[in-house]
């Protein structure tokens, strides 16, 4: 029943410093965790300094290397902001590695076109790294600062091509406006890979429809759990003639688009 | 040292459960913990049929606490006999299956087909989730129904009976005193607390269902207040629960009159919560001098 093996175990951090504005990397030596973790699988973090704000906070992890991962996050909130304050050393709780990830292309297999919006692109990145066929990267921000981790998509040789909204860096627009263009260009054994806010997701749930080429969505619900016990993750996934609401958690994040009952979502 | 602890004809290894809607089916969580260690595993309500549940969002954080309105989503009877039952069944420890309906009629039809199956531990019959129209707390808040309810499960099983309370009465002690008389084996002290939270930036409620249950830390007190008052109005045992995060707490409980506890909010944030607290329980008894768990039991001093 279920697929992936988890463990719950206290981490120490080895780095947590700024990126860009808020946003911040987080490096925690996992030595068991690290080996297991599966491109779009994310870390279930408690913040143990926290008192009053009880629950975990889940993250996509971002890099795996020897015995650490990383998240990227963005410090908006209780948790994340708490989170920016820990330093090198101090420890954290961790259930890792957690979700449904994506399908890893391989060899002689489809050329991937990822999408990314903010910190979605931390999600991306084992996926980018442990493909067979590189691909490109379309990642979007409002702003300059938005965008995260360019260089090191592009030192993996893929070819990336950055929107902002403002335009302050790359092309000015939304990050589908690109990949529509790629994909009037060519749609032939493409597939589509993206994370990032809903309403990007929508947007490319529709333009994968639209060109008929496969796409996998990293889902983003507010969670509570993290394991599949609370349902508090759900989004409406078709089965048979119906819907039913299933976990983000646990069948996902993940889910291939033609699974997701878009009608029924907000 | 003894912690075992009867609830009617069913045994528990030690006192610590946890509670419904909290540890899913079991299977879940046992990738992190050895179930096999709890006083007993409690699954999340199950009535006749599937249920979808609410629309999103169905929780949110409050300070100390945890607002849900999840709407008892769920696989129904045949579903969680096949999805569920096959690792459950295997446990070494008893499964309690948390049960409700939206009659009478369906919560005795729920209760005949577990008394069926076979190997159930025990059946927790809710009377008190906040978030459905119709079934749930209005059986847990009208005497009248709550005896009937309780009654008809009598009749429909011969399986232990706990009968999970809502707090939210004026006073408990009239509806402990009619599931006791009408069967119950055992009450289980509280569920959540109806509330609500508003985003004011939108002005929206932040739940879907506009209002849910609180649980968590922020509820506790409120829950040892109902166990002792309760405590006082029957003689069948009380499973407590409401907040707990640590041993500390769970022993107040029993101070308060409760025989068990469970473990609610904490399994979502610490999944080890509930075999932390057995490990307390045990160092509280041995730096006491206490010999069985049960002498905990009633004890808080309320005379001059």
């Amino acid at each position: 029943m279920l697929n992936c093996q988890m463990l719950e175990q206290p981490v120490q951090i080895i780095s947590n410093e700024r990126d860009t504005d808020l946003y911040f990397r987080l490096v925690v030596r996992a030595p068991q965790i690290a080996p297991l973790v599966q491109p779009g699988q994310f870390a279930h973090i408690r913040v143990l300094p926290m008192k009053d704000a009880l629950l975990r906070r889940p993250f996509s992890i971002y890099q795996v290397a020897n015995d650490t991962f990383s998240i990227l996050y963005k410090a908006v909130g209780k948790g994340t902001e708490m989170l920016a304050r820990m330093r090198p050393g101090e420890e954290l709780s961790v259930i890792a590695p957690l979700g449904h990830g994506f399908t890893v292309p391989q060899p002689g297999g489809e050329t991937p076109l990822l999408v990314a919006g903010g910190y979605g692109m931390a999600a991306m990145y084992l996926l980018a790294q442990r493909s067979a066929q590189k691909g490109i990267v379309f990642v979007g921000g409002r702003r300059r600062v938005d965008i995260l981790c360019e260089e090191e998509f592009r030192a993996l040789g893929w070819d990336v091509r950055v929107t902002t909204e403002d335009g302050t860096h790359g092309e000015k627009g939304l990050v589908t406006q690109p990949l529509i263009a790629e994909l009037k260009r060519n749609t032939t054994g493409r597939k589509l890979f993206a994370c990032g806010p809903t309403p990007m997701l929508k947007a490319v749930g529709k333009i994968a429809e639209e060109f008929s080429v496969p796409a996998e969505l990293s889902m983003d619900e507010h969670m509570c759990c993290g394991v599949g016990v609370c349902l508090t993750c759900v989004i409406p996934i078709k089965v048979g003639d119906g819907w039913e609401y299933q976990r983000t958690c646990t069948e996902g994040p993940v889910f291939d688009v033609r699974q997701i009952a878009w009608e029924v979502a907000k | 040292m003894n912690l075992s602890v009867q609830l009617g004809k069913l045994t528990l290894q030690n006192p610590v459960m946890v509670a419904s809607g909290t540890f899913g089916y079991g299977v879940e969580y046992s990738q992190l913990l050895d179930l096999n260690q709890l006083g007993a595993v409690v699954v999340k309500g199950i009535r006749l049929g599937p249920v979808r549940g609410n629309s999103t969002p169905r929780t949110v954080e409050v300070a100390s606490g945890l607002i849900n309105a999840i709407g008892l989503q769920g696989p129904g009877v045949d579903g969680f006999i096949k999805k569920y039952w096959p690792f459950l069944k295997e446990l070494k420890v008893p499964t309690i299956i948390n049960i409700w309906g939206t009659t009478v009629d369906e919560y005795a039809e729920v209760a005949r087909r577990f008394d069926a199956l076979g190997g159930v531990g025990a059946l927790e019959l809710n009377v008190s989730c906040p978030n459905i129209k119709e079934g749930g707390s209005q059986f847990g808040t009208d005497v009248k129904l709550l005896s009937q309810v309780v009654a008809a499960c009598r009749t429909a099983t011969t399986l232990p009976l706990i009968t999970k309370m809502s707090p939210n009465v004026v006073s408990i002690a009239p509806y402990a005193k009619a599931a006791e008389d009408a069967g119950s084996d055992a009450l289980a002290v509280t569920n959540s607390y109806p509330a609500m939270a508003i985003d004011i930036e939108t002005r929206r409620p932040k739940l879907a269902n506009i209002t849910g249950g609180l649980t968590g830390p922020c509820i506790k007190p409120i829950a040892i207040k109902l166990v002792w008052e309760a405590a006082q109005a029957v003689k069948i045992p009380i499973i407590g629960m409401g907040g707990i995060q640590n041993a500390a707490d769970a022993i107040e409980f029993m101070m308060a009159g409760a025989t068990a506890v469970a473990v609610g909010t904490a399994n979502f944030y610490e999944p080890q919560t509930a075999l932390q607290v057995i490990a307390g329980v045990r160092e509280f008894m041995q730096r006491k001098k206490i010999q069985d768990v049960r002498e905990l039991v009633g004890t808080v001093e309320v005379g001059d």
